[in-house]
């Protein structure tokens, strides 16, 4: 177990790049997830911590040592890949024997350590099988052992829930929180999937166009988005975004939108008077009713049961709102929406930055 | 009776008379089947479709195999029986000599082929210049292997020392100073010199399958091996070679059965002398040199035994991929 360190890091194929000075600290034992568009570099960098790509510039140390120049095979650095990548020739208990044999590691042992990972994930009765004879989630699940049993520095893990049904991918993605707090290793988790991200994850890196856009905990993330690009990426469905101005009015400031739509601002967007603004709000942020609601058009509902997604038009734009309520009202009617001002974010429009 | 003449007339009688022939045929079992009640005639209808390409194959294949044998216990003029003198004559004396040729080549050509295809192959796989590499290996299989061994007869010629050197070889070999070699006279180095003559016209081939093989090896299998801590070897022997053993199966039974067969490199490049014959060679010697069917059939039907188990196997690991 170990800490990870990328300073500085790039990559480029040929004239093209696809890693742009990437910096990132993960400590010892940390669950960290890589998310981001597909086509951000994630994968990439994923496979130069792992030593599949060479490293253009820049460097990635495992504790104190860069292991820019250490082979793959040398690295002490398991992976899980997206197609599982098992050996099909050998049997299931093979497959975790395989690198255990590499090291030299006695056969009673190698023996036991695959019983005991085998108990772990359930493979028990599997031990025998070859790959072809298995499930899916199966698959997943060897794949993951003949990680686990290695006992290695570091997990790597890329997109591993993505071959799988939508029920099974939620019970895996628990499963593997646990497992990773249970071992303690340091793990860096490669998804598109920023649900799998939020629940998952000590702590998000939020790539695009090979950089990192952010780097927090996942409801930091959420509650204070460093960029427009991150705020629509995090959360689902998406935050809604209306153009405007921050506004002198009688009692204080407020957003004036592009079509006249007058909304609350936090506390403190006074010093922003002026400016013209990206007003983020997150569908879950708007209340029913209540005093200084707007009037908005429903365009479609969607009841979920537990709670109720309402495509919206306010003013000119259209708006997202989730709400917990059941809502009555049907297409073409107009409901009261009240837009909560402390969750409000304020985004620069020129640079997507965020202001307040 | 001079029956050229009437060649295009047989061809025009054939092409129109067949299938004449063969829709007569069908047309009067299927009609035979209809009076036969419905359980039979379901049972029945495949023999009357195969009826015809059975015939042909018996005709054609299975025939000459049973007059082949029978003669093979015959006289030189196929007249007499004569036990198996035949074979006797075949597993001694020089004979022997004929078959322990047969068996070097069937040792060494698949095996030093098979390695070196290999080796070209895995190589060939990590560089960019692949495609050219592929050419030059796959050029020499265009070649007849007539045409070739007439190149490498070249190669390897062989003047006596102190005169100059024709031979590629040989003049290479004057030029460090080194006596010339008789490359296709000295015993064993010329059965090994023509057998590298095949080795070169058939490795082409043998690099194509293996190479296609193992761009089917998964990639991120061989990297999830490399993180495992696996090196270049031990990803070869661990993880391609189990992979692809049904190409290389394919690939050794082909070059055994070539080099049971092997016939034209020799009789071009020795004509068997100096002690390079091959059974294939001397068929074709005592078949229409020395006239004497009773040998030659005797040794097609040692040729035809021999090749079986490696067909055989063959066509098990065909059955074994197509019901996995």
């Amino acid at each position: 177990m170990t800490s990870v360190a990328i300073r500085a890091l790039r990559k480029s194929y040929g004239t093209i790049p696809v890693i742009r000075d990437v910096s990132i600290d993960i400590e010892d034992g940390e669950f960290v997830v890589l998310v981001g568009p597909s086509g951000c570099g994630k994968s990439t960098l994923l496979r130069m911590i792992a030593g599949l790509e060479t490293v253009s510039d820049g460097e990635i140390c495992m504790g104190s040592r860069v292991i820019n120049d250490v082979a793959a095979k040398d690295r002490d650095i398991a992976m899980v890949f997206q197609s599982y990548a098992l050996y099909p020739h050998m049997t299931v208990a093979e497959n975790m024997a395989f690198s255990l044999r590499l090291k030299g590691i006695a056969r009673a042992e190698r023996d036991r350590r695959i019983a005991k990972v085998g108990e772990l994930l359930g493979l028990g009765a599997l031990l025998k099988r070859y790959p072809r004879q298995l499930s899916g989630g199966q698959r997943q699940r060897v794949a993951m052992g003949r990680a686990i049993v290695r006992d290695p520095q570091v997990f790597l893990f890329d997109e591993p829930l993505s071959n799988l049904d939508a029920k099974l991918r939620v019970e895996m993605r628990s499963e593997i929180k646990a497992l990773q707090h249970r071992l303690k290793i340091t793990t860096i988790y490669v998804t598109h999937d920023q649900i799998e991200a939020m629940t998952m994850a000590d702590r998000i890196v939020v790539m695009r166009d090979g950089r990192v856009e952010q780097c927090d905990t996942p409801l930091d993330l959420y509650d204070r988005p460093a960029n427009m690009f991150v705020a629509a990426f995090i959360g689902s469905p998406a935050m809604n975004f209306l153009h405007g101005m921050v506004e002198k009015r009688n009692s204080g400031c407020s957003f004036m939108s592009c079509d006249g739509i007058e909304l609350p601002l936090p506390p403190g967007a006074g010093q922003l008077e002026g400016r013209p603004v990206v007003y983020g709000i997150r569908p879950e942020h708007f209340g029913l009713g209540g005093a200084g609601s707007l009037q908005a058009r429903i365009r479609l509902v969607e009841p979920t049961g537990s709670e109720t997604m309402v495509f919206l038009r306010l003013g000119e734009t259209e708006v997202v709102g989730l709400f917990r309520e059941r809502i009555a009202a049907r297409e073409g009617e107009t409901i009261p929406i009240r837009p909560d001002p402390s969750r409000i974010h304020l985004f620069d429009p020129d640079s997507g930055r965020r202001l307040i | 009776m001079d029956i050229t003449g009437l060649v295009p007339l047989l061809i025009v009688l054939g092409a129109i008379g067949i299938p004449f022939l063969v829709y007569l045929a069908l047309g009067l079992g299927e009609a035979v089947l209809s009076l036969c009640p419905p359980g039979p005639q379901r049972a029945m209808r495949p023999w009357l479709w195969l009826l015809l390409p059975l015939g042909l194959v018996a005709l054609i294949l299975i025939y000459p195999v049973i007059v082949t044998v029978a003669t093979s216990f015959q006289d030189a003029r196929a007249e007499s029986w004569i036990g198996a003198a035949n074979y006797r004559w075949a597993f001694s004396g020089a004979m022997l000599d004929v078959i322990g040729n047969n068996i070097l080549w069937l040792v060494i050509f698949p095996v030093v082929t098979l390695v070196l295809a290999l080796i070209a192959a895995v190589l060939f796989d990590k560089v960019s210049y692949e495609p050219l590499a592929m050419t030059i290996v796959i050029l020499p299989t265009a070649i007849s292997f007539t045409a070739g061994a007439v190149i490498w007869t070249q190669m390897y010629s062989f003047q006596p020392a102190g005169s100059p050197q024709l031979g590629t070889f040989n003049a290479v070999l004057q030029v460090f100073g080194l006596g010339p070699v008789p490359w296709l006279i000295q015993p064993v180095v010329n059965t090994l010199a023509l057998i590298f003559v095949a080795v070169w016209l058939q490795i082409g081939i043998a690099v194509l399958i293996l190479s296609s093989a193992i761009k089917n090896v998964g990639t991120e299998m061989i990297e999830a091996a490399r993180l495992d801590g696996a090196g270049e070897w031990r990803i070869f022997f661990s993880m391609i070679l189990p992979n692809i053993l049904p190409s290389v199966l394919v690939v050794l039974t082909t070059m055994i059965i070539a080099a049971l067969k092997v016939f034209d490199i020799v009789y071009v490049m020795t004509n068997g002398n100096f002690g390079t014959d091959v059974i294939a060679n001397r068929l074709y010697y005592e078949l229409f040199a020395a006239n004497n069917l009773g040998h030659a059939s005797a040794i097609a039907v040692i040729l035809l035994i021999s090749a079986l188990p490696v067909a055989l196997i063959n066509i098990i690991q065909f059955r074994t991929e197509v019901r996995p």
